[in-house]
């Protein structure tokens, strides 16, 4: 079971939550072109290893958390708010 | 004596009373306390089943969760469970018990047969045949080996019992309660902090049953006055998953014959624990040797297990087959309890095991190896040779052949909680390294084996996992030496089994890794080695090592298949709940349900919610008299309809405009105060997510409204931009779709009817026109009034706190008593919906855009919205894709079906689908509406609408999807 | 060696001591026409295709491990073609069709049973969704018939069609559709191959991917450099990291899909049955467990399992559906990494990199696309373009817009 301490909650069972995917790409300027877009919905990394991702705590404060969590382990290293920028360890 | 092998005293069973039990519809005896398989060992039974593939007979071969021949259908009815291990069922009066996978008798089991041509039945034969002629596969031979496979049967009934579900947190788990279990339970209760201690048998204490009674009562009591202390037996860890959070099942009332009222046949249990101490122990494994199959053939531990806890003799003149000294020690329990001893048969040399026993007077084959067994169903000798050499052999008589090739710490669940293994030399197994989670292993599964030196292990464990004091006292005794002489087979010829339950062979093995099969995961799967119901808990190192020797290596470099859950098999119900039958999924009803109910309404599921689908009358003659005629109330009168489901969004702040504006395709910071607007809201990629009318009830206030389906999706989707994209923005949203009840008034008299009950708002069409809102009462509760139409009629949408909702809902229908008002469900609403043209849920499918959905005019020109970007993509603005028109029947009576195909006529190339239909009630016969390619073009001609699922062609007429009123003037007036 | 029951006899009666290794061990040589990296069911039919179809022999299939281990070996082994759109029901059709001959083509037993498979709605918009989805079908020339309540009572008596919840409206059945061993594939596609020609070099992981004015020249490797003029990626769960030795980021995510086999039973479940109101699925295997499963557990990941709140989902959906397994136990859970792209389907065909391809993408269809995956894959690799099968399947749909999206879930991998 993943568990993730929500900053406003408290550590709490990931059923409380919903997954919304890569927290690093950012939606670009109203300018800018399309293939920035593309790239905001549609590129993504996929690290094996550490991942920064949003989770909406559907189930409890409804706030979106940045979760810093690694794809083999699963160990959840940080939760840090959506405005925050949480450090990603290098290994 | 009606238990001839039941020893006078001795063990946790209770002499003084008699439980009768059927055993194959055989009645038995035994106490409580006894396992299935204790009272059947007492009562002489040896053979309790037969094997999956060449139905060999077998008997009980241990004492616990690592049994893989006696297997029962137990219980009978809609109770019956298949595949239940005898040896953990525990007796009760009545139980009822049957042996599987043999027809037509366990003793006559016909095929048994399959024995006799075992060489063509080798790993993986069924690759190899099978193949011709092509079609037989299905017909013939899949028939017959599926028939033939499988294990117990299943009831075929619904489960009479109920499941419960447990959430608990801890901060150390201990799993386990032998010696080392125990000992860390004391020692980490001693700290104060919240133990749970699972264990899978029905007592706690393991080894110590029968050894030190007196250690175990003290433990238990220290314990049991610890109330931070929750000790759980009957209760297996099945899993160990992410973050220290193990799944386990308790079996509350399997040892009884029917659950009392209220009370769960078992419970699943979700534990998050800080820690975790894995005192899980070990099992023992046996030695593949030709035959080492037969019916009284038993691990060396159990035999002795059977003695100590059950007063049970497993055989009346027993032999050992082992390589260690421990089991030697297990080996003198059955002397010292009367049972005739054959002799010792050693592979090793020289040890101290060897001389111990012959100091007891017990023969002793050093050096030697058993090369088979004699007897059919039940054993009668083996055959006893010197290792290596070829000469003759001596047939030993003796009725119970303890074997044991050593222990295999039980690593399972500290594999699953990434705890890598190390291979330990002195036991030859697997034993948990260096633990990545906050977790600790301690006793045999740790390596530390023997009662005293388990326990010490288990304090040491229960001390580091708290920062407690490890000082308790502990059992003393003899440590029984584990350590092992490698000693996998026999190598000599004939069915050497290595996977008891799945009749795999040492030759199996050797054909897979002849064959390429080499890498153990390869060879398990050819074999089907390990796969059985015990998961190879005693035999899989076995198959391992014999790999390994055909391979030429050392079985520690050939590695061990993933230990995955579960560690005993799990019970479907209990994970599934009470989550199950008209659980399985929440009901939501809107505030105005029981007035539905009472009305006679059918209702329907949408998602999951339950609304009314229609309210047939007496004097309907079908669902279409009802549908039609209430459609037609609001075409020619007036109706209501409940739309509380539609999602509601509050928004409010300073910067509330620009958050719509940007959120939606069309400008919501122009919207006067007091007014409402269509709008529509695509995803990133262009496609439209959902739509919706937006009312400004303030500068910095809107009210939002969804589709029913999408009130959820919409709402998180709002406030990821909100919070992740534009957090700048000073905007607060709160989904309010249960606060607030909601009904539509449509019809020509809508107006006339709510006039009658709406106060303090001016109605009339100059002072509340079309996309009107305002705040009024009705019956002195608040409402607010949207004029607002789905139907294309003349329309009032009332919203009132759910509290009120029947008062409310109850005063329009009295009003509109006059009109005749009728109350009409979603079957209508999607009527007035497809004669008007309005799109819904089916067009709004996920994979349509504003264009293709006639909505083009909707796109802003001017400012970034969601979706704006990728919209312009030349796949979505593609002219060949799929556009939105109205089709009707030709033959004005003919049926038309969602679902169906546009074709040109004569031709099968789809252009097109319906998304909907209806009969309708402003014009004749069905019209429907549907997605086609070219739709704009096709206006005025006529395909076929084909179902071929229902043989159905339709001739079809291709129409504008506005069938009334397309000017919009009704609503308007 | 070629198998048959004659053979096995005569085999038996020496002992069993004369069969030989499916597939050769060999060396990798220094370089190769063709590389394949993956040595799943799609890396290596892709190499018996191209041997088959195109004469392509001198071609090495690249395994880190050995072959049939990912995704090939951990699937519920369901085989299908019931897609809503074109582009993808004629592809799986292909795929069924390969299917269909497959065992005397390989002359390997994969046991393809074609045991039927039917999808169960609840509410009038699923029927409708099913309907229009095999009316499709059925203009494309696929089997696709339409069973209402009472007809699903009849086949499978065990459902609770008058469930409290979600009670049973009827289904959308294909009788070609069915269950193969999901090992044989592998192994069977594996021997084939080697007869062929193929190098499979089991235990030699792909650590670069050399690329030279815009094009591949080889890969770097656990076992040394290998020259190459062609390269297939065949890499399910891993297609980003792979791709991303060449320089590309995919529109891909990693993600774990979990299932379930319960304990043996005498038959029970004659069909395949996916149950529509909740993630189930289950069918029952010819040595009698009960595979079944559900959705993803729904986050990035590459490790091979997942957690109890799907377990609970997916158990809870069965009993839903099937009260009577209530007594039966689960023996073994399992987890496997899948590729998940951006609109549910999958992906075959060339890349921005001259003589680079790559079939991913899979979601969840990749066992029952095995052949048809290979055969299309080699097609590409040997014309240096898509076959018309695979053309829509592109890498750049995501830029273009012409997705094939049969479920309107959105762009995001872990809904689809």
């Amino acid at each position: 079971m993943i568990r993730i301490d929500c900053p406003w909650c408290g550590m709490r069972d990931e059923a409380e939550f919903t997954y919304r995917g890569d927290a690093t790409v950012t939606r670009p300027g109203a300018n800018a072109p399309e293939e920035a877009f593309h790239d905001f919905v549609y590129a993504r990394k996929n690290p094996r290893g550490w991942h920064v991702e949003w989770w909406y705590h559907s189930s409890g404060c409804r706030q979106y958390l940045k979760v810093v969590r690694h794809t083999m382990t699963h160990e959840v290293r940080t939760v840090a708010r959506a405005t925050e920028t949480p450090e990603v360890p290098s290994e | 004596m009606s238990q001839p092998f039941r020893l006078p005293a001795g063990g946790h069973v209770d002499r003084a009373q008699n439980l009768a039990f059927t055993f194959d519809g055989k009645p038995f005896t035994g106490h409580p306390g006894d396992t299935l398989a204790s009272a059947l060992l007492a009562n002489g039974v040896r053979l309790v089943g037969r094997s999956f593939k060449l139905h060999r007979p077998r008997g009980i071969f241990s004492a616990g969760p690592e049994e893989p021949n006696a297997l029962a259908e137990m219980r009978d009815g809609a109770r019956r469970e298949p595949n239940t291990r005898m040896t953990q069922i525990e007796l009760h009066d009545g139980l009822v018990a049957a042996s599987q996978n043999r027809w037509p008798s366990l003793r006559w089991d016909l095929l048994s047969l399959n024995s006799l041509i075992a060489p063509v039945l080798s790993a993986g034969f069924y690759y190899k045949t099978f193949m011709w002629p092509a079609g037989f596969w299905e017909k013939v031979y899949e028939p017959l080996i599926r028939r033939s496979a499988g294990l117990g049967r299943a009831s075929g009934q619904n489960d009479p019992d109920f499941y419960e579900t447990m959430q608990a947190h801890c901060d150390v788990l201990i799993i386990g309660a032998g010696p080392a279990g125990l000992a860390a339970a004391r020692v980490a209760g001693a700290s104060g902090q919240r133990v749970m201690l699972c264990e899978q048998d029905s007592i706690l204490g393991a080894s110590l049953l029968g050894q030190d009674e007196a250690w175990r009562t003290a433990t238990l009591a220290a314990l049991a006055a610890m109330p931070n202390v929750t000790l759980l037996p009957r209760t297996n860890v099945f899993g160990a998953y992410d973050a220290n959070v193990v799944g386990a099942l308790e079996r509350v009332t399997d040892h009884m014959l029917a659950s009392p009222a209220h009370t769960p046949r078992q419970r699943y249990w979700t534990i998050r624990a800080g820690k975790i101490i894995h005192a899980t122990g070990a099992h023992e494994r046996f030695i593949a040797f030709p035959d080492n199959d037969r019916p009284g053939v038993m691990l060396a531990g159990s035999a002795a297990a059977y003695v100590r806890r059950f007063g049970v003799k497993a055989g009346r003149r027993a032999m050992l087959f082992a390589n260690n000294d421990a089991a030697f020690e297990d080996f003198f329990t059955l002397q010292d309890a009367g049972i005739g001893i054959a002799g010792i048969v050693d592979p090793r040399t020289d040890s101290a095991g060897a001389e111990a026993a012959r100091a007891r007077g017990i023969t002793v084959w050093a050096d030697s190896q058993v090369i088979g067994t004699a007897g059919t169903l039940a054993l009668q000798g083996a055959r006893v040779a010197r290792r290596g050499s070829s000469g003759t052999d001596t047939l030993v008589a003796a009725d119970l052949l303890c074997v044991s090739g050593g222990i295999n710490p039980a690593v399972q669940l500290a594999s699953q909680s990434r705890t890598p293994v190390e291979w330990n030399e002195r036991l030859q197994s697997w034993v948990p390294g260096t633990p990545i989670l906050p977790q600790f292993a301690a006793g045999s599964v740790n390596a530390v084996t023997g009662i005293a030196a388990a326990a010490a292990d288990g304090a040491r464990a229960g001390a580091a996992a708290t920062g407690g004091d490890a000082a308790i006292s502990l059992p003393t005794g003899a440590v029984a030496d584990a350590t092992v002489l490698p000693f996998w087979e026999v190598s000599v010829k004939g069915k050497s089994f290595v996977d008891i339950q799945d009749d795999v062979t040492a030759d199996d093995i050797r054909l897979a890794a002849r064959e390429g099969y080499k890498h153990i995961e390869h060879a398990k799967r050819y074999t089907t080695h390990t796969m059985g119901t015990d998961q190879g808990k005693s035999g899989g190192l076995i198959g391992a090592a014999v790999l390994a020797a055909a391979r030429g290596e050392r079985v520690q470099d050939i590695g061990m298949p993933t230990f995955r859950p579960f560690t005993q098999p799990v019970t479907w119900g209990a994970i599934a709940g009470p989550n199950i039958g008209k659980h399985f999924e929440p009901t939501r009803l809107t505030a105005l349900h029981d007035w539905h109910v009472r009305r006679g309404a059918e209702f329907m599921d949408t998602g999951a919610w339950v609304r009314p689908g229609l309210y047939p009358a007496p004097a309907d003659s079908d669902a279409w008299d009802t549908v039609l005629r209430e459609a037609r109330a609001v075409r020619r009168s007036v109706g209501i309809c409940d739309v509380s489901t539609l999602g509601k969004i509050d928004v409010q702040g300073k910067d509330a405009a620009v958050f719509l504006d940007r959120l939606y395709t069309n400008t919501f910071s122009t919207l006067p105060i007091g007014r409402a607007r269509y709008g529509l809201m695509l995803r990133e990629d262009g496609i439209i997510f959902d739509d919706g009318t937006t009312s400004r009830l303030a500068e910095d206030h809107f009210f939002v409204t969804t589709t029913t389906a999408n009130a959820g999706p919409v709402m998180q989707h709002m406030e990821f931009y909100l919070q992740t994209v534009w957090p700048d923005l000073d905007v607060t949203l709160a989904s309010v779709t249960d606060q607030w009840a909601a009904m539509s008034i449509a019809g020509p008299n809508a107006r006339a009817t709510i006039q009658k009950v709406v106060e303090g708002l001016d109605l009339s069409n100059e002072a509340f026109p079309f996309m009107a809102v305002g705040d009024a009462t009705v019956k002195g509760c608040p409402v607010r009034v949207f004029r607002i139409s789905f139907s294309g009629e003349m329309a009032y949408e009332i919203a009132t706190p759910a509290g009120f909702a029947e008062t409310v809902w109850q005063a329009v229908i009295d009003a509109g008593e006059a009109f005749r008002i009728e109350p009409y469900g979603l079957e209508a609403l999607g009527l007035l919906r497809i004669e008007k043209g309005h799109v819904a849920g089916s067009e709004l499918n996920g994979t349509t855009t504003a264009s293709d959905l006639g909505l083009g005019k909707m796109i802003k020109k001017r400012g970034d919205f969601v979706g704006r970007a990728l919209a312009s993509r030349p796949g979505l603005t593609d002219p060949g894709r799929p556009h939105l028109v109205g089709i009707r029947s030709v033959s004005r009576g003919e049926q038309i079906r969602a679902g169906s195909h546009l074709v040109e006529t004569g031709t099968t190339l789809s252009l097109g689908w319906i998304t909907g239909v209806t009969r309708a009630v402003e014009l004749d016969g069905w019209i429907g509406l549907a997605l086609l390619e070219g739709g704009e073009a096709r206006k005025g001609t006529r395909m076929t609408a084909t179902s071929p699922l229902h043989g159905e062609s339709v001739e079809v007429e291709i129409l504008s999807p506005h069938f009334v009123d397309p000017e919009n003037a009704r609503v308007r007036v | 060696m070629r198998y048959s029951g004659f053979r096995l006899l005569s085999e038996a009666l020496r002992g069993n001591t004369g069969w030989t290794p499916a597939w050769r061990d060999p060396p990798p040589k220094k370089s190769y026409d063709v590389i394949i990296i993956g040595g799943g069911g799609h890396g290596l039919a892709t190499a018996y295709y191209l041997a088959r179809e195109h004469g392509i022999t001198n071609v090495a299939v690249l395994e880190k491990g050995p072959i049939g281990l990912g995704n090939t070996g951990r699937n519920t082994t369901i085989v299908r073609s019931n897609y809503l759109l074109p582009q993808n029901h004629h592809f799986y059709e292909h795929s069924l069709k390969l299917w269909e001959g497959l065992e005397q083509d390989l002359n390997y037993n994969a046991m393809m049973s074609q045991r039927g498979v039917f999808n169960i709605f609840h509410t009038e918009g699923a029927k409708n969704a099913s309907v229009r989805r095999g009316n499709a079908m059925r203009l494309s020339g696929i089997d696709a018939e339409l069973l209402d309540k009472e007809q699903i009572r009849a086949m499978c008596p065990l459902i609770d069609v008058d469930n409290g919840r979600f009670p049973v409206l009827g289904g959308l059945l294909q009788r070609r559709g069915g269950t193969a061993r999901h090992d044989a594939v592998a192994w069977g596609f594996a021997r084939a191959a080697d007869q062929r020609g193929v190098d499979i070099i089991q235990h030699c992981e792909v650590t670069g991917i050399d690329v030279e004015g815009g094009a591949v020249v080889g890969v770097q490797t656990t076992r040394g450099p290998i020259k190459a003029k062609k390269i297939g990626l065949a890499v399910a769960g891993n297609t980003s990291r792979l791709a991303q030795m060449a320089g590309l980021d995919v529109p891909i995510e990693s993600h774990v899909l979990q299932a379930f086999v319960s304990e043996g039973v005498k038959p029970l479940v004659d069909q395949v049955i996916t149950f529509g109101a909740g993630h189930f699925y289950i069918s029952q295997s010819d040595k009698g467990g009960l595979v079944f499963g559900g959705g993803l557990d729904g986050w990035n990941t590459y490790a091979q399992r997942g957690n109890l709140p799907v377990v609970e989902h997916v158990w809870s959906a069965g009993i839903a559906m099937m009260p009577s397994l209530s007594r039966l136990r689960g023996l073994r859970q399992w987890g496997g990494v899948m590729d998940m792209t951006f609109d549910g389907s999958h992906i075959i065909g060339k890349t921005p990199i001259q003589g680079l391809y790559m079939t991913a993408g899979w979601c969840y269809g990749g066992f029952k696309a095995t052949p048809g995956s290979g055969w299309c894959h080699a097609w590409t690799i040997a014309q240096d373009a898509p076959h018309k099968l695979n053309e829509a399947h592109t890498l750049d749909r995501f830029r273009t817009g012409r997705l094939l999206d049969e479920r309107g879930n959105g762009p995001f991998p872990w809904m689809q």
